[in-house]
Order: C-alpha cells, then structure tokens, then sequence
C-alpha cells in the first residue's frame, strides 16, 4: 500500500510549459527513464494560451528529486518550474463518483450536506456526485462513500497555485 | 547558391543552413527527404554523401569536434532516421554541437505506418539536446536557426528537425512559404536561458578557497574545450602552479608536454592523475561530471577533497558528488574571473605548495607508464605502436579514435599539446566512432594531418566509410590495431571471468584488412614487425592523395594498465604488473601513497 498523497513525502511540482504538442511526453519521459511513478497529473493552459501548467505528484524525495527538478529545467519547453509546499500552497483537486444508493439513500445525502457535495444525476440506484476540495479531504470523502460501494470513481490529481499569505 | 528568395520549404530549408554559415553536410537521401536534395545541386554547401547514416552522424560530429562548429547531418526518414540515434546519443552524452535533418512521411500520412515511417522525435527525444517537428513551411527558417542556436549555446549537443516531406515538396502547395532572414525574427524559445557568466561572489569564494588549498587539483573535463577555455586555463595553472588531469574528453585542453600536466585521470588513467585526485584537499573541477569512470567507487573517491565544480549545466553541479562551491556559467568567464579574483589576493596568499609539487612528481618518476618491449618474433606491443605513431608525426596531428583498449592505449600514450587534437567517443562508448569521425573532421580540416586509431571489432562496424573518404576525396590514415579479439571484454574476462573467453575471439585470418582497404580504394600495409613499424608510418604520411590502412598485427594478451576495477575505490588501482612491488613496497613500509602528501 502507497503511502496517502496527502502524506509529506508526496511533492506536487508545477511546470509551466510551452502549449505544444509533445511537451507532455517530454516532462513525462524524463520521470520514466528514472523508473519513477507520477503518481497525479493535471494539465491545462494557464490565462496565457501559449502556455499550459502541468501540476504532478510524485513519490520522490531528496537527490532523486532535485536531480530531475534540474534536468525538467533543461528541457526547452519548460519555462518555469515551482515546487509547492503543501504548507504555503493552495491546493484542490476535483472528483466525479457514482455511488450505489440502494436503501440508504438517507444515509447517503448526509453525507453529502455534510461535505457540501453536488449530486449531479440520479438513476437505476445510483447518484452521480462531484466535488472539489483538499486532496486530503477527498480521501477522507471518498472513505466515508466506500462502504455504500462506489461504482465508479475519477479524480483529476491536484492543482495547485502559491497561496497569497496567511 | 540557392535562389535568393526561396518561395518552398525546400530551398528554404536549404537556404537556411547557407545562412547558418554551413559549408559542409554529411547525408544520404532518401524518398522523404528528396525534394531537399534537389536544392542541394544549387547550393555552396558541400555534401558529403555517406555509405550508412551513421557515418553522417559521426561525420557530423568528427567535424564539430575539429572545427568548433556544429556539425550537420540529413537524411531521409525511418530507417535512416533509426540509424543516426547512435550518432545522437554520443553527441548527447558527450556534448557535442550539432543538428540533424531528417525526413518524414508527409503530415497526412504520420501516424499510419507508411512506408518508411517512424516516430523519429519520439525515439530521439532522449538522446537529442531538444528536437522539432516542422508542421508549416513558414516556420522553417525560423526553425534551423532555432536549432542552431540550441545546438551550439549553453551545453552544447544534438538538436533534430524532422521535416515532413509535403512541406519541403514545391509541387504541394502546403510548401508554400515567404522567406524572411531567419535573424529578423524573434526566436521562440522562451524557456531556453543559457547563463554563461559565474556569479561573482561564488567566483571569490571559489578563488578563497583555493589560495587555502595545499593539495589542490584543476580536474579538467570536456567542457572546458567546449567553452574554447584552453588559454585561459593554461593561464590559471601557471599562476596557481596547481597540477591538472585532463580526462578522457579533455585531452589537449592543457598541453602533455607541460610540467603541471598530470594527464589522464580515471579507470585506465595514469598512477599520478589518478592517485593526486585521491590524496588533494580541492578539486577545482571545470567543465567535468564526476563520470563514474573518473571517480571509480564513488564513496571512495578523493575521500578528503572540497570541491569546485563549475560547469555550465546546472544539473551537473552536485549531481554526482557534493560540492563546497558550484558555479554555473561558462569555463572560459569563470576561468577568467578566478585569474582575476586569484591576481586580487596577490601571490602571498597563496598557500604553500612545495611539498605537494614534490610528492606528485615522485609519484609520476617512480610511476611512469610502462610496457615490456616486443622480443623478436613476438607479436607488436600496442603501446609500443602508439608510441611510434605519435613520434611519427606532426603535435598539432588530430588524432580520432575508436572505443577500447587502443582507444585508452592512445590517450595514455599519446602527447596532446593542443586543443581540438582528440577526438573519441567518451561517455556513449561507440564502437565504430574513429573512421567517420575521422573523415568528418579531414573534410572541416582539410589542412591538417588526420590519424583515426581502430580495433579491428571497430572496424568491422564502420569501415565501409573508407570508400566515402575516397570517392569524396576526404584521404584519412587508419592505424588499425589488429588483435584478432574484441580486446578490451578480452581484457574484463582474463581479469575478472577467470579467463573464461566467451564470444571475444573476431577471427585470425579473416578479413584481409589489406585487400579491404585496397578494394575500397585506400592503400593497405600490413605490419608485423617491430622494425616495420616507423617506415609504414612514414610511407603512410607520404601517401596523401588516398586513405591509407596500416594494420598492425599486435599481441592480443597486452592489457591496459593502470586499471581501477570496476566497483574498486581508485586507491585500489592496479598497476602494470611489473610495478606492482613498488606498491606493495609502500604498503609495507606504510607509505602507500594515502598520506604521502601530509
């Protein structure tokens, strides 16, 4: 069992990058040539069109870690690369679930009022939610739908941008 | 010359290298790239046509080696693009200026499999500097000159355009273009920054610390010879009076023949480079990598040395070993910035290193490297070869060698006193690098007096560009040491697989080395005698209207020594077995090189 994403041994890098094809298998290849996981991933282009944020998580601390911070930098169409402490940085990532209602539906939207999540669709037994908030807190999330069985479930790995102080 | 104002991506892309200052191409077409090769007919670039397209990367990088200028390449797409990646990845790995043209399927057809297709940027993204695939016509001035300022500024290395071939064809009109001066427009690069200048600060610490220094020494790598330091750095020695090793990439960055060289250091370096790195309190490293070739087992390695390291890549700085100071800039600044921070302290500052000059040249009397002399009817002493060759010839010689023991034969013995004088593949190892690089460097050099040291393994991979040398008239000499073995996995297996001989033995008879050369036009000597020796090389010098093969039969059961084992700290570095007392002497009188300095 991985440690939780949540746990500090996970660093979430972002790169900002020209929006170009290939650039993704750039930054990426340079994680598998290592034998390194990503464990997270979301990309999407940032106010200026020619630019896109890549927003990752890795398993990888340490020199291993600097080594490839210092060899992302050398690829040309990275532009900018920052790594967010969890400390001093805003972080939220986005889940889609559908859960199994059955005869707990009750049971179910008290969850849901609790954690101010949006029940989208409804149908055949089962409720199609979202919600955004903490990595962490979407564990905890998806803890509590665990046992009304979760039929399908995607996240989007986190984004994150520096907070602005305190 | 091509037309003035090129109006398809062809004659652009032609154009192009024209404006990059391009005189001579090394390629083989192909149907991808055809259209480009029907512009070449008008242009003042030379192409050099090549019997395999790994020749024309060599080429390309032989070229960039002796000249200083990017080396170029084109050829056509799939298989021939597969074919250049070793060229690629040894220019990466050994930071070599130089930019690749491939074709490629037309942009309708990428992604189909068609004929002659392949991922090209895909498989070349790891072993290219950074590589492009041109989608619109417009763009490839800008483009090329893109690659060429990648190419040849910070770090140099590899840098691959892949063309698809409907954007270069003046029959498609998707190779419609307006050409513009690739200068007059901004370049799109807005994550490439070079630095170039060393900050200051870190400059005068650097300087600080090594006027502290009593065992100091400048461990000098490759991008020292990128960075055109080689002045410079002769200066900073003089001035220090500091011992330099110059690695495997470095030689000729500072003169064998001065007495501060130390040589190579490493695996297969000499007892003193090697053994003075070991026992020094500083490394000023510039422009090395801490290869694990140089450092041996790295936790044994110059166990109490504090480091500089200055290198222009910031990946390099403590990548490997941890550093005191790191500076990332150029060699040539940050070499001249610590002649002018060393000058600032005044001469007094400098510690005293007396006592040190004096151990190292204990060390390189009682250590010098050694190889018994060939007895009559035995086969030739490779080093004896290598010592022949380079009294037959001229010191500013360009010397290309292949990869193995006649490769560490010739950097070990011999004497590089210029820059741009050695030309081998260091960090990739690639069999086959001599005879094209060779013929690369001859066509940027044509002045000068090319030698391309071979094993016979080698020359099996890439000999077949001796016919290139002569139907291009590009007359390089081949000293091709034949020991019927690939002789340095020999060498691994007699020393460390209990001389279990498996899969090394090439043949005794076959090929002819001799009917080979002469069938691909070249003069073919064969040697096998130590007083044959010095007349072959003199009869080879005075042939210079075609390539000359000298084979010299030599003696198989000759290893390379010194040697650090693979996974051995380099205190534990074997000398010549006839020198082997001389250590064990030391062990037992407790002046085993560890604390002599002290």
């Amino acid at each position: 069992m991985n440690a939780s994403p949540s746990s500090p041994r996970w660093h979430t890098i972002a790169v900002t990058v020209e929006n170009k094809p290939g650039v993704l298998a750039r930054v990426a290849g340079l994680f598998s040539r290592r034998g390194f996981n990503i464990h997270s991933l979301a990309v999407a282009p940032t106010e200026n069109e020619k630019f896109s944020r890549i927003t990752f998580t890795v398993d990888i601390e340490g020199t291993p870690l600097d080594q490839v911070v210092k060899q992302l930098d050398k690829l040309i169409n990275v532009v900018d690369i920052s790594q967010l402490d969890p400390d001093a940085s805003v972080e939220r990532e986005l889940m889609l679930v559908i859960v199994e209602v059955g005869e707990q539906r009750k049971e179910l939207m008290e969850i849901v009022d609790y954690y101010c999540a949006y029940v989208l669709n409804e149908g055949d037994g089962k409720v199609l939610m979202s919600w955004s908030a903490r990595p962490a807190r979407l564990d905890e999330f998806e803890a509590r739908l665990r046992p009304f069985g979760i039929i399908d479930m995607q996240r989007t790995g986190r984004v994150a941008l520096p907070s602005l102080g305190t | 010359m091509t037309s003035s104002n090129p109006n398809n991506g062809g004659e652009a892309l032609v154009k192009a290298l024209e404006y990059e200052g391009v005189d001579v191409m090394f390629g083989l077409p192909g149907g991808a790239i055809l259209p480009v090769y029907d512009p070449i007919l008008d242009s003042s670039i030379r192409h050099v046509l090549v019997r395999h397209e790994q020749g024309a990367g060599h080429m390309a990088e032989g070229y960039a080696h002796a000249t200083g200028k990017p080396g170029v390449c084109m050829v056509t797409s799939g298989p021939a693009a597969t074919n250049v990646v070793t060229p690629l990845a040894d220019a990466m790995l050994d930071s070599v200026p130089m930019v690749c043209i491939t074709g490629q399927v037309p942009l309708a057809a990428i992604g189909t499999d068609a004929f002659q297709e392949c991922d090209t940027t895909g498989i070349t993204m790891a072993v290219t500097k950074h590589n492009f695939l041109v989608t619109d016509a417009q763009e490839i001035p800008r483009i090329i000159h893109e690659a060429f300022h990648i190419a040849t500024t910070g770090r140099p290395g590899p840098v691959l355009v892949d063309i698809p071939k409907d954007i270069v064809d003046p029959t498609n009109p998707k190779s419609a273009m307006t050409w513009y001066d690739p200068d007059s427009v901004p370049m799109e690069l807005p994550g490439y920054r070079p630095v170039m200048e060393g900050d200051p600060a870190l400059i005068e610490e650097a300087a600080a610390l090594i006027a502290q220094a009593e065992r100091p020494v400048l461990y000098v790598g490759g991008g020292v010879l990128k960075a055109r330091a080689a002045e410079p750095l002769l200066k900073l020695a003089e001035l220090l009076q500091i011992p330099v090793v110059t690695t495997l990439m470095a030689r000729g960055a500072f003169p064998d023949r001065h007495e501060l060289c130390l040589g190579m250091p490493g695996m297969h370096g000499n007892y003193t480079a090697v053994t003075a790195m070991q026992e020094s309190d500083l490394l000023i490293s510039l422009g090395a990598r801490f290869d694990d070739r140089v450092t041996g087992k790295l936790d044994g390695f110059a166990p109490t040395a504090k480091i500089i390291h200055v290198d222009i890549d910031p990946a390099e700085l403590g990548k490997v070993r941890h550093y005191n100071v790191g500076i990332q800039g150029d060699c040539k600044l940050v070499i001249e910035g610590l002649i002018e921070a060393t000058e600032k302290l005044g001469a007094s500052a400098q510690a005293d290193r007396s006592d040190w000059r004096s151990t190292v040249s204990g060390w390189q009397e009682k250590f010098p490297l050694v190889f018994e002399d060939s007895l009559p009817g035995d086969k030739l002493k490779p080093q004896f070869v290598m010592e022949q060759l380079r009294d037959g010839n001229p010191h500013d010689t360009i010397l290309c060698s292949g990869v193995g023991q006649h490769q560490m034969h010739a950097s070990q013995f011999w004497k590089f006193d210029h820059p741009y004088t050695w030309i081998n593949s260091g960090g990739l190892g690639t069999m086959g690098f001599s005879i094209p690089a060779a013929i690369g460097a001859k066509a940027g050099m044509p002045d000068r007096r090319v030698w391309a040291v071979d094993g016979d393994g080698n020359f099996q991979m890439t000999a077949q560009e001796l016919v290139t040398a002569t139907v291009e008239d590009i007359p390089i000499k081949v000293a091709l040491f034949n020991n019927s073995y690939l002789g340095m996995v020999r060498q691994w297996q007699e020393m460390f697989y209990d001389e279990r001989f498996s899969e090394v033995h090439l043949s005794d008879n076959v090929p002819d080395y001799v009917k080979w050369a002469e069938a691909m036009g070249a003069v073919g000597i064969r040697v096998e005698s130590p007083e044959e020796v010095a007349p072959a090389i003199a009869k080879a010098n005075e042939i210079d209207d075609r390539s000359v093969v000298v084979e010299f039969v030599t003696d198989a059961r000759e290893n390379v020594f010194p040697m650090v084992p693979a996974g051995k700290t380099n205190s534990e570095l074997v000398v010549d077995p006839s020198q082997q007392h001389l250590i064990d002497g030391d062990a037992s009188d407790g002046n085993a090189g560890k604390g002599a300095a002290s």
